[in-house]
């Protein structure tokens, strides 16, 4: 079993300009199964003489069978190639650009729960499942090794400072999740940690927070009720002002629940292993298992 | 973005939400020619990015034009220093005289995205004219939230219910709840990330009316709103912070801090300034230089955190994913060469092209001491700042 990507992950790619085509090319060098792109005005061309173009989501899951999508379209129109894969039935669409308006998400996050389709992101650095060579989004493939240590966090290069301290430590990763650092998004923390402690290639799990709303705290009462899988936590932004946002536009302190006193406070009431900087994650997770 | 508050209040008008009568000036003369056409009691009003100006001596009531030009030529070419500001303060260009108002009641009314509802929020509270925060820390029962539907928006039936809540005289009712879902159709119409009106009032007479008018305007989707883009007004903003914001870096100075941080990723950079701390010093700055930054970028960046005085040390922490290390490397090189900066660096460097970038850095001459990640940059920095700390003795 995987999480939400694996070994059945058919992968269509929407929006190959520069980056998307960049990070579609790493996608498929890992060995992640690229079956479909969709750009305007290629159609019948090939990407990396592999991969076939199409104009629209529909005709290229009707003709490819792709079962999850990833989004690297401009942010204008982000939210409309969001709805055209939902539209076209994929069962995971991933979200990566960044600077989606938040009232766009309001509609958009609200078409996706009426929807089967399930969201990851925006402004996310996407998923890799390394037992399997499935990568969606843009965590460098050259960092992750396979095992049993499931990694969720909402920001991109806390993940893979995670990844890397587990890796200096021998411990590798089943599945890696980036939520995303914006307020509104589609699978949150409680969403991942239910998969992981599903997941039986998942021995433990960490999970990286920041200072803002109060989905840390919900995460931390899921754990409570459901999660027997040890936990190591980790919030970014114990220092930073309160008012002031922090680049994620979800990273900003507007209430006492925001603090990352409180989240810390929530989540080792939850009984989970919380370090005091996301510096010390691999080591605790070493002592932790063993 | 930030607007001032006249803007705010031509947005509110245009919306049919009831403002007092008022008028821009840019000088004294006009301010006392805007008292005599308004006549009365006229209210003088800094207009600064910053709340509590009144506190700050920049709202002033005054009875004549003359009093009017006098109070005006207070405020406008200095620098209001609020609670909200730093030390410097912001450079009044502008003042608003407005029609004084017969308040009876103070309410407040503000509307946000609740992310982690998913929606917009109308905050309401009885208690207008304070800190909203004071509000909800002292008396957390007079504070009300009413959520938005995504998709519905905001009903009638809610905008009465806050009417209710906010317990107006029973005349003023049904134009309070009409303010209140013009209020909302101001925050979705203009992509707002907040809309507050505090106080809102409720005259003798029982009229309703937004004495104050805030409106922040979210930058993301000011593509789509080219009109409100154009109200942007750079003199208001940190200028290290308007010039990281030209080059599409998110850049926030923190007063104090001596530790100037450069890192790619939100929620690394905001480890770092958490490291920057437990190793006994203050971060300068917030500063992510993005996923895909060009070396002009890094460049700037660079620029930024040595233009800003108080930085005595510099800590880089990278770990590209889509970023290349030597690209971010080489800028660092020209950029500390060409400002001659010679301060010293802590660089942590891991990620696409690492290697590549250590090499550069060790062969540029400059004063780096590298790191081997996020822990141990906190250890390297915390011997650097103890070695200068005793160097200084």
């Amino acid at each position: 079993m995987s999480v939400l990507v694996g070994p059945n992950t058919k992968l269509l790619v929407q929006g190959l300009g520069r980056d998307g085509s960049f990070q579609a090319s790493r996608m498929r060098e890992y060995g992640t199964n690229m079956v479909a792109a969709v750009h305007p005005n290629r159609e019948g061309q090939k990407f990396e003489d592999a991969v076939p173009y199409f104009s629209s989501v529909a005709d290229a899951v009707k003709e490819t069978g792709a079962n999850t999508g990833v989004i690297f379209v401009p942010a204008p129109f982000a939210a409309d190639a969001i709805v055209e894969q939902v539209d076209a039935g994929l069962d995971v669409v991933v979200c990566i650009t960044e600077g989606v308006p938040v009232q766009d998400m309001v509609k958009i996050n609200a078409y996706v729960k009426g929807s089967a389709s399930r969201l990851v992101g925006p402004n996310c650095p996407g998923l890799i499942h390394p037992a399997s060579k499935a990568k969606v989004g843009i965590i460098p493939g050259n960092i992750v090794e396979p095992g049993r240590i499931g990694v969720v966090s909402r920001s991109g290069t806390l993940t893979y400072e995670a990844i890397a301290q587990l890796v200096q430590v021998g411990l590798g990763q089943s599945s890696c999740v980036g939520i995303g650092g914006d307020p509104i998004h589609g699978t949150t923390f409680t969403d991942v940690l239910e998969l992981f402690q599903e997941d039986d290639e998942t021995d433990a799990i960490v999970m990286i927070g920041e200072i803002g709303g109060v989905r840390e705290q919900l995460a931390a009462e899921f754990i409570a009720d459901r999660v027997t899988k040890p936990v190591v936590a980790a919030i970014a932004g114990q220092t930073a002002p309160p008012g002031k946002r922090m680049g994620h536009a979800g990273a900003i302190i507007t209430g006492k629940a925001g603090l990352a006193s409180e989240k810390n406070r929530a989540l080792t009431e939850a009984g989970v292993h919380v370090v005091e900087s996301p510096a010390y994650i691999g080591a605790r997770m070493k002592e932790v298992v063993g | 973005m930030n607007i001032h508050e006249y803007q705010a209040k031509d947005i509110f008008e245009r919306f049919g939400i009831p403002v007092p009568r008022g008028m821009v000036a840019t000088t004294a003369a006009e301010a006392r020619a805007a008292a005599e056409e308004i006549g009365g009691e006229v209210v003088v009003k800094a207009q600064v990015h910053a709340g509590g100006r009144g506190k700050a001596g920049g709202v002033k009531v005054v009875n004549t034009p003359q009093e009017a030009e006098e109070a005006a030529a207070g405020m406008l070419g200095i620098n209001l220093v609020t609670h909200q500001t730093g030390p410097d303060g912001v450079p009044v260009r502008k003042v608003m005289v407005a029609e004084a108002t017969d308040i009876k009641d103070e309410l407040y009314i503000s509307i946000i995205v609740d992310g982690d509802l998913g929606v917009p929020v109308i905050i309401a509270s009885t208690e207008g004219g304070m800190d909203i925060e004071e509000v909800a820390e002292k008396t957390p029962d007079r504070l009300f939230r009413v959520a938005g539907d995504p998709l519905l928006g905001l009903s009638p039936y809610h905008a009465r219910d806050v009417a209710a809540l906010l317990e107006v005289p029973q005349s003023a009712q049904r134009a309070t709840a009409a303010l209140i879902s013009n209020l909302y159709r101001v925050f979705v119409d203009n992509d707002c990330s907040l809309v507050e009106v505090n106080p809102l009032v409720i005259t003798g007479d029982d009229q309703v009316v937004a004495l104050d008018a805030k409106i922040n305007l979210e930058d993301d989707a000011l593509f789509r709103h080219k009109d409100l883009a154009a109200l942007h007004d750079p003199e208001q903003e940190d200028e290290l912070e308007r010039r990281a914001g030209s080059a599409d870096l998110a850049y926030v100075k923190l007063d104090g801090g001596k530790v100037g941080c450069m890192v790619n990723g939100a929620g690394l950079a905001m480890a770092t300034m958490d490291i920057t701390k437990w190793a006994g010093a203050d971060p300068a700055n917030f500063l992510d230089i993005g996923g895909s930054a060009d070396q002009g970028r890094i460049e700037e960046a660079f620029r930024i955190i040595v233009s800003d005085d108080e930085v005595e040390i510099i800590l880089v922490n990278l770990f590209a994913g889509i970023a290349r290390s030597d690209v971010v490397a080489q800028g660092i090189v020209n950029a500390a060469k060409e400002t001659g900066a010679t301060l010293p660096m802590v660089v942590a460097m891991r990620g696409t092209n690492a290697e590549e970038g250590r090499r550069i850095l060790n062969e540029s001459g400059l004063d780096i001491t590298a790191a081997p990640d996020l822990a141990g940059a906190a250890e390297v920095l915390r011997d650097k700042l103890a070695s200068a700390a005793g160097g200084a003795q």
